[in-house]
């Protein structure tokens, strides 16, 4: 019987659906309820009647969303129950507010893990394992070349480099995702290096975080004032998006740094054609998945976002049952530079300089 | 070896020159005299013979990571270079290895070339487990002798220059050929008095920037020599002390690859140093890459293949005459020297067969001529010159070279003397039909790309790109591979044929080892011809049309 009942949650083309709760989770359309795991671009869409999302996300969603989105907020594991389907949400530990979507019915316990992390992050509630039969588990990097160095030596590291830019008289640009990435860095800064500035994209969710309790060193929107002599010494914390932006013309003489999982390539690095690469990310790393997925007890695997067909295969050789569960962005990143497929922060992915377009040259 | 590990990661992560050789006079200033030596071996390209299969690096992580194989593949796939995916793999280890950059080159890696494999296993796994991610990395990349950084000699030569407040021109000069990396080579090249040993050593080549702008922006056209703008292989000729020396512009030695210049050169007399252009020459004219390709490829050239594909070397420019530098000389008094110098010798007039009995050893009766001296263009306006040049596919060059009179003989590519101007390329337009993910700074990303042209309704493949798009087009091109992918034959992408580029190339041949039949010389994208659908791509009659061009020249010119 078990094996002939439809399951709990399926692939429409609106989205994650659940059938038997009549409900969404992060679709990419307008619906009539849509179960939200966290407020980046790709999961949180507009365009749905009511939405059910995190307490602990609330500011942040409704600064993504607009003020006006019929928003109920759920605690952590606190369960509601919709036609006939539990529900519950349980950190994800990705961003503020980020949940694991933990869904039960007729004996039957599924979680949708949206995006999460396992390392430790100020900024957020620490992701929870949920045991469960069914674990829908992201897999952004979902192959065994990443593995994250310990959060406190990359703030140190950002740190060092941020006094010997001040000792070369150069102003710091870190470009980082405006929702998550850029507060975690913000958390790990020396503020008593010199002033922080952050752009307007940074600067919006930062009162986000605030609202919600998060401790951030104090900030300032950078824009104001034109006096050189600030940013000599300061930390600017830009979106992607800002890369070669005029908007950076401002802060003179600088130097460049892209926090980003994919950071830990060479050439994904180089691409980005910044000074620095941090290795920052907000999405577990593959020994993190791993853990992540046995912690959870669950039989059956579904793998979505990311290196999908790779970590399926694995796991279907290590004593899991695997699967692929198609996505919208077909399974494929374009590019290192898509972290959370945040549109807000997609618009200049332009990548610079080529030298592949030099001919050979003899003489 | 940390020293050089963090000079490697700051050469790397720059894209600033300045701040590449500060950080590369830090290093000289700080390192010892064996460190710095062997860090200057690498940074210049210089590479140590191969030590251990790349096969047992890849075998050896397999078995300690436990990763499976289809797994270790996937990974090397993304990366694009196998030491990164090593040195990600192995698991991070918390200690630093305190070896010095000699000790690691001279003690360890070095004698892992005449162990057993179990030994190099042992040895190997034995450095990894002591070192850091990125020492690793760096390790590995010596090991595969695949280490590269985004620098180049001229940028040692100035950090070095500046740590020992030295004339750059002069230790490039000491720098260039052939060395053993010890502590007495080191103190050498960083003595303050020029004792100038090594007679061997060349002068760093004189480059041309290409012409983009109307060369009536150069001034008026008599201050200028034109020559032809030769396609072979850029060289030194170099006689001293009675040995002769052949420098290649990638700086080697290729004397064996070239016996008879070897021979011809040592008609010259002593402290003579000629610039030029290495060619094969048959039918009184320049032969094709292809063939000169072939003799570069031997260690050891047959007395058959010389006479199959003679070689000639069409000197130039004269750098160095009765043991003086001469590069400081206006370039017309070297350009009058060297016919001078020529000139003296009998074998190199070509109105005249060479004398046999100047090369007796060789069984040539058809008198090759050797050492050429390269014409000058005779133009009286900047617009005849443009009519020569409209010529160039016919004397099988390339364009035209445009010289300053006054020019001296720069170190490298300096503006303003020396101005290549080429002949545009062939164009084709052309539709793509496989992709394959790039290596370094494009791995992952679909970046290398086959093309087809129309066959009887069907595209055959029929040349490789890989540059000429701007980063953003590579990024769409991308996207379509992933979205549009017919098949996959293991890395090789099949996609739905509806992109056309515009294809430029500066030579097709007859080949019986492509399918199309037809071989084109650095091909690449210059347009991305939107405008275009697949049908209106070209033919390959077309393509071969243009083959018919050269070859009919050719046979005119016979």
């Amino acid at each position: 019987m078990t094996s002939s009942r439809e399951p709990l949650l399926i692939t429409t083309p609106q989205g994650l659906f659940c059938p038997r709760g009549d409900f969404h989770i992060d679709p990419w359309v307008g619906v009539k309820k849509a179960i939200i795991t966290h407020a980046h671009g790709d999961h949180a869409r507009y365009g749905s009647a009511h939405y059910i999302a995190s307490l602990e996300g609330q500011h942040v969603m409704r600064t993504r969303l607009g003020k006006s989105i019929q928003l109920q907020s759920l605690r952590y594991g606190e369960v509601i129950v919709i036609n006939g389907v539990k529900v519950s949400l349980h950190p994800a530990g990705h961003v503020l507010g980020s949940a694991q979507v933990r869904l039960e019915s007729q004996g039957e316990v599924w979680v949708a893990s949206g995006d999460y992390k396992v390392a430790p992050d100020p900024t957020c509630s620490p992701f929870e394992p949920v045991r469960c039969h069914h674990f829908i588990t992201e897999s952004t990097f979902g192959m065994p070349i990443y593995r994250w160095t310990d959060t406190k030596i990359v703030a140190h590291e950002i740190n060092r480099w941020w006094l010997s830019n001040i000792q070369e008289q150069r102003t710091s640009v870190i470009f980082a995702y405006s929702l998550g990435k850029a507060q975690r860095i913000l958390a790990g800064l020396d503020a008593g290096l010199g002033p922080i500035f952050c752009h307007g994209a940074v600067e919006n969710l930062n009162g986000a975080y605030r609202d919600s309790k998060v401790k951030l060193p104090e900030t300032q929107l950078a824009g104001r004032g034109n006096e050189r002599q600030i940013w000599k010494s300061a930390m600017i914390l830009a979106p992607p998006s800002a890369q070669g932006s005029i908007w950076l013309r401002k802060f003179g003489d600088i130097s460049t740094a892209f926090a980003s999982g994919w950071m830990m390539i060479r050439g994904a690095r180089r691409r980005k054609a910044v000074d620095r690469g941090f290795v920052v990310s907000d999405h577990a790393d593959w020994p993190g998945l791993l853990e992540a997925i046995k912690l959870t007890g669950a039989e059956h695997i579904s793998v979505t976002h990311g290196y999908t067909s790779q970590m399926a295969h694995y796991l279907n050789n290590h004593g899991y049952k695997a699967d692929v569960l198609e996505t919208r962005f077909t399974g494929e990143r374009i590019d290192g530079n898509s972290e959370n497929d945040d549109p807000l922060e997609l618009e200049d992915e332009s990548l610079q300089s080529d030298p592949s377009k030099m001919v050979e040259s003899e003489n | 070896m940390q020293n050089f590990v963090d000079l490697y990661q700051q050469l790397d992560e720059t894209t600033k020159t300045n701040r590449k050789v500060a950080a590369l006079q830090d290093y000289f200033s700080v390192s010892s005299p064996a460190d710095a030596i062997w860090a200057i071996y690498f940074l210049t390209g210089r590479k140590l013979s191969r030590l251990v299969k790349t096969s047992l690096l890849k075998s050896l992580t397999i078995e300690l990571t436990q990763t499976p194989e289809w797994l270790f593949n996937e990974c090397y796939d993304i990366v694009g270079d196998l030491a990164e995916t090593i040195a990600l793999l192995i698991p991070e280890s918390s200690t630093s290895h305190h070896i010095s950059l000699h000790e690691l080159v001279e003690d360890v890696m070095q004698p892992l070339k005449h162990q057993s494999t179990d030994d190099q296993k042992q040895a190997i796994t034995r450095l990894w487990n002591l070192m850091t991610s990125p020492q690793r990395f760096v390790l590995n990349k010596l090991i595969t002798g695949s280490f590269r950084v985004g620098v180049s000699e001229k940028l040692v030569v100035r950090g070095l220059a500046e740590a020992f407040g030295l004339s750059p021109k002069v230790l490039a000069h000491r720098l260039m050929g052939e060395w053993e990396p010890t502590v007495e080579f080191y103190q050498s090249i960083i003595s303050k008095d020029g004792g100038e040993g090594d007679l061997s050593r060349p002068y760093p080549f004189c480059l041309a920037n290409p012409l983009q702008a109307d060369p009536q922006t150069l001034g008026p056209s008599s201050a200028w020599i034109a020559e032809w703008k030769w396609d072979g292989i850029r060289a030194q000729m170099i006689k001293r002390n009675n040995k002769v020396f052949l420098w290649s512009r990638g700086e080697e030695l290729i004397n064996p690859q070239f016996p008879e210049l070897e021979h011809a050169a040592q008609a010259l007399p002593n402290g003579t140093v000629i610039d030029g252009e290495v060619l094969i020459w048959k039918n009184e004219r320049p032969s094709t890459f292809v063939d000169l390709q072939q003799r570069l490829g031997r260690k050891k050239v047959s007395a058959k293949l010389q006479k199959a594909l003679p070689v000639c070397f069409m000197a130039f420019d004269l750098i160095e005459f009765q043991y003086h530098d001469w590069r400081e000389k206006a370039f017309s008094d070297r350009r009058h020297q060297l016919e001078q110098l020529l000139h003296q010798l009998p074998h190199i007039s070509s109105d005249k067969p060479s004398t046999p009995s100047l090369f007796p050893e060789l069984e040539s009766p058809q008198s090759q001529v050797m050492i050429q001296l390269a014409q000058t263009l005779d133009f009286d306006h900047w617009e005849n010159l443009a009519i020569t040049r409209q010529r160039s596919r016919e004397h099988g060059v390339e364009g035209v070279m445009l010289k300053h009179r006054d020019s001296h003989y720069e170190v490298g590519r300096v503006a303003g003397g020396w101005w290549k101007w080429k002949i545009d390329p062939y164009t084709v337009d052309a539709v793509l039909i496989y992709a394959q993910r790039g290596h370094g700074r494009r791995a992952s990303l679909y970046s290398d790309y086959t093309f087809g042209v129309w066959d009887g309704g069907q595209l055959v493949p029929f040349a490789k790109a890989y540059s000429g798009l701007t980063d953003e087009e590579m990024r769409k091109v991308d996207k379509y591979v992933r979205e549009h992918t017919v098949g996959k034959f293991g890395p090789v992408r099949h996609v739905t044929p509806s992109l056309v580029f515009e294809l430029a190339f500066e030579n097709v041949q007859l080949s019986g080892r492509h399918k199309s039949g037809v071989a084109v010389r650095f091909p690449r994208m210059s347009r991305w011809r939107t405008d275009k659908t697949p049908e209106q791509a070209d033919t390959l009659d077309n393509v071969k049309q243009m083959l018919q061009q050269t070859t009919s020249l050719t046979k005119d010119a016979t």
